[in-house]
């Protein structure tokens, strides 16, 4: 499998469980110390640090899940995912720069769909042999005026 | 039309659906309360530290610029332009030395002045420009007038209203001098658009009833439960209020045992990481949760190490931003700023113990629209005169200070209101 392959299979595969309510296989993606942030695009413009949603390692992320699960109320959807073909940077060694757009799409149980969220995923990728994983995933969110909340990882 | 009658209890415990959905009364909203005798957070000194920053924002529906002049005096403006109506900024922030609108290119200095309009003299030898008797110091950006507190910023559209300090009173005024005792560190923005009428929030902050029922991250990890030490607090007149607990005051069967007689599930699950539940004790007086809303646009929150003011920015009957500005303070070191950030996940539109705000209000202003003449009940925590001080955390009695504000007001208090 090339490079190539495995960079974008780990993509592909975070959006298909995202997509199918696969979330704590999506959580599985992660390295043990790897990074999810939930960034607004207008705090990056501006050279603050505020964000939505951090997680600085893997069981963060999992207890993210888990609360989504077991605590929280938020507003009945199914996600869907849009993505955008990935420029990829060689950081040296096994790890890579990868830069990829999204559209996310919500449909609420009445069947309407609406466009929830765009933005780019700045992520760090490290291969291990076949396997890809994330060591940080940030989430630039053009779309800063969450619609509602923001329960579901995008 | 909106009269008296529209209650149909004296005491505000029954809230008809029609003040959600009704389109004068949105109208009369924006001329009665955001531009009535109230004070309006406008933002914080620290989002305009320097001469010259600027920053735009929304009160009610009015498009609004505020700066620091180059004496560092702060000033706010309605950000229109005199000539045409356009918004003299349109960026959110920046930094200049005077504004000029790109319409026209008339420009005003810092204090809203019309400094200059292009041509106004005309064009030497062929004539035009405006007429003799246009005086461009008769000209500035509509005023609107500031009051500073700690390095926060109120303002008013109102030729007269109390000084700031008696419109906040002493138990508000304790609170935000308590939040703002140090520099702030303003250390980011998040927005959330929540569809549904704007006072379905301003009611929401003011119950505590829901606090952890709704919220059930509060009830499982005890940041807020009704078996703690707290209560509410209310201004003299009932418009603003403070919602507090202390962490730790009850004991664990005494939590168990009292959500267990009130039915109220408590699952059983933990976290594999937990460092979210973290934090550092900052204030003196053991207060963790404080909850302090101020008539008509605005909460201060201090949750644990989270600090934010959600400004509400309507957007039309059925719409508003709910506007976070996050911030500690100068101080900080790296270990509180770190918890500050790790906490970030339970506030604002991801936020653990506040997602289900928003769709709280959306579902609430969905389902009553088809029924105008329908109310909400509002009387935890008991009807009647509304007191200054509650002691626990079972009421929604602020939400009645509340309306009992907005209709004297909006001119609609009922006959023989109690309040
Ligand atoms: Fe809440």
């Amino acid at each position: 499998m090339s490079t190539w392959e495995a960079i974008n299979g780990l993509l592909t595969e975070s959006v298909y469980r995202l997509d199918n309510n696969k979330l704590e296989d999506w959580a599985e993606l992660f390295a043990e110390d790897g990074v999810y942030r939930v960034v607004p695009r207008e705090n990056i413009e501006q050279g603050l640090t505020g964000v939505l949603i951090v997680c600085n390692n893997r069981n963060m992320i999992r207890d993210r899940v888990t609360a989504l699960r077991e605590a929280c109320e938020f507003n009945i959807h199914w996600d869907r995912h849009v993505t955008g073909s990935p420029r990829i940077k060689p950081l040296g060694g096994n790890e890579y720069a990868v830069e990829s757009s999204y559209s996310l799409y919500q449909t609420d149980p009445e069947g309407e769909s609406r466009l929830y969220s765009v933005g780019c995923y700045r992520d760090k990728i490290v291969l291990d042999g076949e396997a890809a994983q994330f060591k940080e995933r940030i989430v630039v969110v053009d779309t800063f005026a969450i619609p509602n909340l923001l329960a579901t990882p995008i | 039309m909106l009269t008296k009658d529209i209650w149909t209890t004296k005491d505000y415990s029954r809230v008809p659906f029609a003040l959600y959905h009704d389109q004068d009364v949105y109208t009369q909203e924006q001329e009665r309360i955001f531009r009535g005798p109230v004070w309006l957070y406008v933002g914080l000194e620290a989002e305009i530290p320097k001469p010259g920053d600027f920053r735009t924002t929304w009160l009610g529906d009015t498009p609004v610029l505020f700066n620091r002049d180059m004496q560092g005096k702060v000033h706010a403006f309605v950000n229109r332009c005199v000539h045409r109506g356009a918004n003299v900024r349109r960026e959110s922030h920046g930094n200049a030395t005077d504004h000029t609108c790109f319409y026209h290119r008339w420009c005003y200095d810092l204090e809203g002045k019309l400094i200059g309009v292009p041509f106004q003299r005309g064009v030497p030898g062929k004539g035009g420009g405006m007429s003799p008797d246009f005086k461009t110091k008769d000209h500035a950006l509509r005023k609107i007038r500031v009051e500073m507190l700690n390095g926060i910023i109120f303002g008013t559209f109102a030729e007269e209203v109390e000084p700031l300090r008696d419109y906040l009173g002493a138990t508000m005024l304790w609170h935000l001098e308590r939040l703002t005792a140090k520099p702030i560190r303003i250390m980011g923005y998040q927005r959330q658009r929540i569809h549904g009428n704007w006072k379905l929030y301003a009611e929401n902050v003011r119950d505590q009833y829901h606090g952890s029922l709704l919220h059930q991250f509060h009830r499982k990890f005890g940041i807020s439960r009704v078996t703690h030490t707290g209560g509410a607090s209310l201004d003299p007149r009932h418009r603003h209020n403070i919602s507090w607990g202390k962490e730790g005051s009850d004991s664990t069967e005494q939590f168990s045992a009292t959500y267990q007689q009130g039915k109220v599930e408590v699952k059983d699950f933990g976290l594999s990481d937990g460092q979210v539940l973290e934090y550092l004790p900052e204030f003196e007086d053991g207060i963790s949760l404080a909850i302090c809303s101020v008539f008509p646009n605005v909460t201060f929150q201090q949750i644990r190490n989270s600090l934010a003011a959600r400004q509400i920015r309507t957007r039309g009957i059925n719409d508003f931003e709910l506007h976070w500005t996050l911030f500690g303070y100068d101080d900080d070191t790296a270990e509180m700023q770190n918890f500050r950030e790790l906490q970030t996940n339970m506030v604002g539109p991801g936020g653990f113990i506040s997602m289900e705000d928003g769709e709280a209000v959306e579902v609430a202003h969905r389902a009553t629209r088809p029924d105008a003449d329908c109310s909400a009940i509002v009387e935890m925590g008991g009807g009647g005169a509304i007191p200054e001080e509650v002691e626990h955390k079972i009421s929604d009695i602020p939400v009645r200070g509340f309306w009992s504000y907005y209709a004297e007001l909006m001119d609609i208090e009922p006959e023989g209101a109690i309040r």
